[in-house]
C-alpha cells in the first residue's frame, strides 16, 4: 500500500509531446514499474500518433476510455494548465498531479470551485509530483534518491524534499509515498488532507512534512495533528530568516500583513507534539528522534 | 507586480469607480499646471512611491493655493522619502499626484486579497478607515466584516450593499457604497489583481462614495493577458539586483547579511538562508536558480552578488535532481573563472552525478571549499567569513 498511486495506477500525460512532458515521462516509464503504468498521452491535434510506444489521443476523455486511466499528470503551460485540470476532472480521472508552475491564481480559484462538486483529488500545481517508492513515480523528482519504506513525506518545495528524502535514505528509512503538494497559493491537496491519508494507510509507520513561510496550512495541518494524528510526525519549517513582504519565489511563499511567519508555524507544530528542528540538515535525524519517542 | 496609487486610479476610474479627479505629475510645472486645470481652492500633492505610510512620512501634503502646490511639488519631488516600508534609506520621489481636494464626512475601509483557506476572494469592509487594517483586526476584529465571494457569480450589488450598511451608513449612502464595491470587485477580478485597498473610502460632506488612496497589486503570473498593467510598471521602484536577475530568469531578493548563497529551488534556497542563520552568520540574499542553472546564469549570479560590497563569502547549495551535478560543476568552474572570484566560495552539491561533480571541481584547481552535507557547508562558509 501506499497513498495517491501506486504500481496499480494508469496514467495519462497531458502535454507529452512538449519538450518537458517528453524528458519526464521518459524518466517515469524508466523507474520501477512505469512502462506498465504509463499508458496514454494527450496533446490536441495529436491523437493517432504515440510516444515511446504510448498512444497519444486528442481529448482525456478518450484517452481514459480507451485505456480505463484513473491519474492523469500534466505538463502543459501556464496559461492552459487550469484547462488542462478540468479536462481531467470532467473525464472521470480521480487524481490528477499537475506540475506546471506559474498558472494564474484566478484560473486556480475557478479550477477549485468546479472541482468542489467532483471527488477527484487534485495535487499542485507548481509541484514535482508523488513518488511511491519501488512501483511508480509520477513527476520531476529524481527517482534514484528514494528507497521502499514506510516513512511518509510531505512538503511545499522541490529540492527541499529531495533532500529531505536522500536524508532519509541515507539513515535507513525508506519512504511509503513522497508528495509535493506545491507552492502555489491556491492549489489542491494541503498538508492536512496528505497527513490524513498517511495516517490512515497501513504502511506508513511516521510522517515528515515540510512547510514554509506563507498562509497558514502548516497551522491548520498542526491543529488536526494534536487531535487525530496517531503516527510520530517530524517537521522542517523553511524561511525563518525570510523577510515580510517578499516573495520567496514560491507564489505562496510570502509573508503578509505578519500573518504566515516561520515562528508561528513552528510554534503550532511544536504545541500539537511535532518534533521540529530548526536545522534543515538533520530533518532526517528528528525523524529518527520523533520516532525513538513515540 | 505593483503600481502606482495613481495608477492604480486610472484603472479604477476606467471601469467607473469613483475616484477625485486628478493628474499624475512629474514636475513642478506638470503640478502647478495640473492644480490649475483641476481648478477650486484645495489640492492634495502626493508623492508617488510604492511604499505606504507615505502621509506620516511626509510625502502628502495638503494646500490651498497654486504657490502652496509648488512649495508641496518643489519638496516632494527628488526627496527621499522614508516611511516604515521603505527601509532607513527611503525611496526617492519621482512622480506626483495632484488631486482636487475633498470635504471628508467620513472615512471607511475597504480591501480585497485572495484567501488561501477558502480558495476565494475575500472582500473586507470596516468603520475604521484611515488607520493600518492589521491594528484594527488585532484590537477590534469585531469591526472587520467579511464576504468570501463565489466566483461562479461575483459579488451581487445585493450583497455589497448588504456589506456596507453594515457600516452604519444611510440607505442612500450604502446604495451608492454598494455600486462602489460591486464596481471595485468586478476591477480586482478582471485585471487579476492579488490585492486591492482602498484606504479610506471615504463619504464626502455632499454623499459621494469615492476612493481617497488606492493600493492595487497584480498576480505576476497573470500578467501575460495584461499588457496594459505590464507597461505601468516603474523599475525605478525595484531592487536593481532584483531585475537584473529577473532578465536572466533567475529569481533574487537581497537580504543584509554577508554570505551570499546561491541555490536550486525556493524552498531549499530558503533553507539555506536558514542554516546560515544557525550557524551564526547572516544571508546576502535570496536566489533561486531554479531547474537549469546554465553556465551563463550561475555566472550572471556570481556577478550579481559580488555587486554587494559586503559580500565576504558565497555558498553554492545545489541538490542535483534533473540537474545533473557534473554540469553544474563545469558551469561554476567557469563562472568563477570568469568573474576571478576573490573571496571564499563553499559548494556543497548532492544528487544526480554528484561523484563526477566533485571530481570536477577538485581537478579544476580552483581555490574553493567543498562540503558534502548542508551543515558541512554552513558551518565552512561561516568560518571561511571569520565569525
Amino acid at each position: 500500500m501506499s497513498i495517491l498511486i501506486n504500481k496499480q495506477s494508469r496514467v495519462i500525460t497531458q502535454g507529452i509531446t512538449g519538450k518537458t512532458g517528453q524528458f519526464h515521462t521518459r524518466n517515469c516509464l524508466d523507474y520501477a514499474e512505469g512502462k506498465d503504468c504509463f499508458v496514454a498521452g494527450v496533446t490536441p491535434g495529436k491523437g493517432g500518433q504515440d510516444f515511446e510506444g504510448i498512444p497519444i489521443f486528442d481529448s482525456v476523455a478518450e484517452a481514459r476510455a480507451e485505456t480505463g486511466a484513473d491519474v492523469s499528470v500534466i505538463y502543459v503551460p501556464p496559461p492552459f494548465a487550469a484547462a488542462a485540470i478540468d479536462e481531467a476532472v470532467a473525464a472521470g480521472i480521480k487524481t490528477v498531479i499537475c506540475i506546471t508552475e506559474g498558472v494564474p491564481v484566478k484560473d486556480m480559484i475557478l479550477t477549485r470551485d468546479r472541482m468542489r462538486e467532483s471527488d477527484a483529488v487534485l495535487v499542485g500545481p507548481n509541484c514535482p509530483g508523488v513518488i511511491t517508492p519501488g512501483e511508480i513515480k509520477i513527476g520531476i523528482m529524481p527517482g534514484y534518491i528514494h528507497t521502499q519504506g514506510r516513512i511518509g513525506v510531505v512538503s511545499r518545495s522541490g529540492t527541499l524534499t529531495y533532500e529531505v528524502v536522500d536524508q532519509l535514505t541515507k539513515l535507513g528509512m525508506g519512504q511509503s509515498s513522497c508528495v509535493g503538494i506545491g507552492g502555489d497559493p491556491v492549489n489542491g491537496l494541503k498538508h492536512l488532507d496528505v497527513m490524513k491519508l498517511f495516517n490512515d494507510d497501513p504502511d506508513t509507520d511516521a510522517v515528515v512534512m515540510c512547510g514554509e513561510i506563507g498562509g497558514s496550512d502548516e497551522e491548520e495541518c498542526a491543529e488536526w495533528i494534536s487531535q487525530h494524528m496517531k503516527k510520530p510526525v517530524a517537521a522542517f519549517i523553511a524561511g525563518v530568516t525570510a523577510p515580510p513582504g517578499k516573495r520567496m519565489g514560491h507564489a505562496g511563499a510570502i509573508i503578509a500583513g505578519g500573518r504566515g511567519t516561520a515562528a508561528d508555524k513552528i510554534s503550532a507544530l511544536e504545541a500539537a507534539g511535532v518534533t521540529v528542528t530548526a536545522n534543515p540538515a538533520e530533518i532526517g535525524l528528528a525523524m529518527r528522534e520523533a520516532i525513538d519517542k513515540s | 507586480m505593483k503600481v502606482h496609487e495613481y495608477q492604480a486610479k486610472e484603472i479604477l476610474r476606467a471601469r467607473g469607480v469613483p475616484v477625485p479627479r486628478g493628474h499624475a505629475c512629474f514636475t513642478v510645472d506638470e503640478a502647478i499646471a495640473a492644480a490649475t486645470d483641476l481648478d477650486g481652492e484645495r489640492w492634495v500633492v502626493k508623492s508617488q512611491i510604492h511604499a505606504g505610510g507615505r502621509g506620516k512620512g511626509g510625502g502628502v501634503r495638503v494646500v490651498d493655493s497654486l504657490e502652496g502646490v509648488r512649495e508641496a511639488a518643489e519638496a516632494m519631488l527628488g526627496m527621499m522619502l522614508v516611511t516604515h516600508q521603505t527601509g532607513p534609506e527611503g525611496q526617492q520621489v519621482n512622480r506626483l499626484l495632484v488631486e482636487e481636494g475633498v470635504e471628508i464626512a467620513r472615512e471607511l475601509y475597504v480591501g480585497l486579497v485572495i484567501d488561501r483557506s477558502s480558495q476565494r476572494v475575500v472582500v473586507m469592509v470596516s468603520s475604521e478607515g484611515g488607520t493600518e487594517i492589521e491594528e484594527v483586526a488585532a484590537t477590534h476584529p469585531e469591526k472587520i466584516f467579511k464576504k468570501f465571494v463565489d466566483p461562479k457569480i461575483g459579488l451581487t450589488e445585493a450583497e455589497a450593499v448588504e456589506m456596507m450598511a453594515q457600516l452604519d451608513l444611510d440607505p442612500a449612502q450604502a446604495a451608492e457604497g454598494g455600486r462602489f464595491l460591486r464596481l471595485l470587485f468586478e476591477a480586482f477580478w478582471e485585471t487579476d489583481a492579488s490585492l486591492a485597498e482602498i484606504n479610506p473610502l471615504v463619504i464626502t460632506a455632499d454623499d459621494r462614495v469615492i476612493a481617497l488612496d488606492a493600493k492595487f497589486n497584480f498576480d505576476d503570473n497573470a500578467l501575460f493577458r495584461h499588457p496594459d498593467i505590464v507597461a505601468m510598471r516603474d523599475t525605478d521602484e525595484e531592487d536593481p539586483a532584483e531585475l537584473e536577475a529577473s532578465a536572466v530568469g533567475l529569481s533574487y531578493i537581497s537580504l543584509d547579511g554577508n554570505i551570499g548563497c546561491l541555490v536550486n529551488g525556493a524552498g531549499l534556497a530558503m533553507a539555506t538562508m536558514d542554516i546560515i542563520k544557525l550557524y551564526g552568520a547572516e544571508p546576502a540574499n535570496f536566489l533561486d536558480v531554479g531547474g537549469g542553472a546554465t553556465t551563463d546564469q550561475v555566472t550572471e549570479a556570481f556577478k550579481i552578488m559580488l555587486r554587494n560590497p559586503d559580500l565576504k563569502a558565497i555558498l553554492v547549495n545545489i541538490f542535483g535532481g534533473i540537474m545533473r551535478c557534473d554540469v553544474v560543476a563545469e558551469g561554476l568552474v567557469q563562472a568563477a573563472e570568469v568573474v576571478k572570484l576573490k573571496i571564499p566560495l563553499v559548494v556543497r552539491l548532492e544528487g544526480t552525478n554528484v561523484e563526477r561533480g566533485r571530481e570536477i571541481l577538485e581537478k579544476s584547481g580552483l581555490d574553493m571549499i567543498t562540503a558534502t552535507t548542508m551543515a558541512d557547508a554552513a558551518e565552512k562558509v561561516v568560518a571561511a567569513t571569520g565569525n
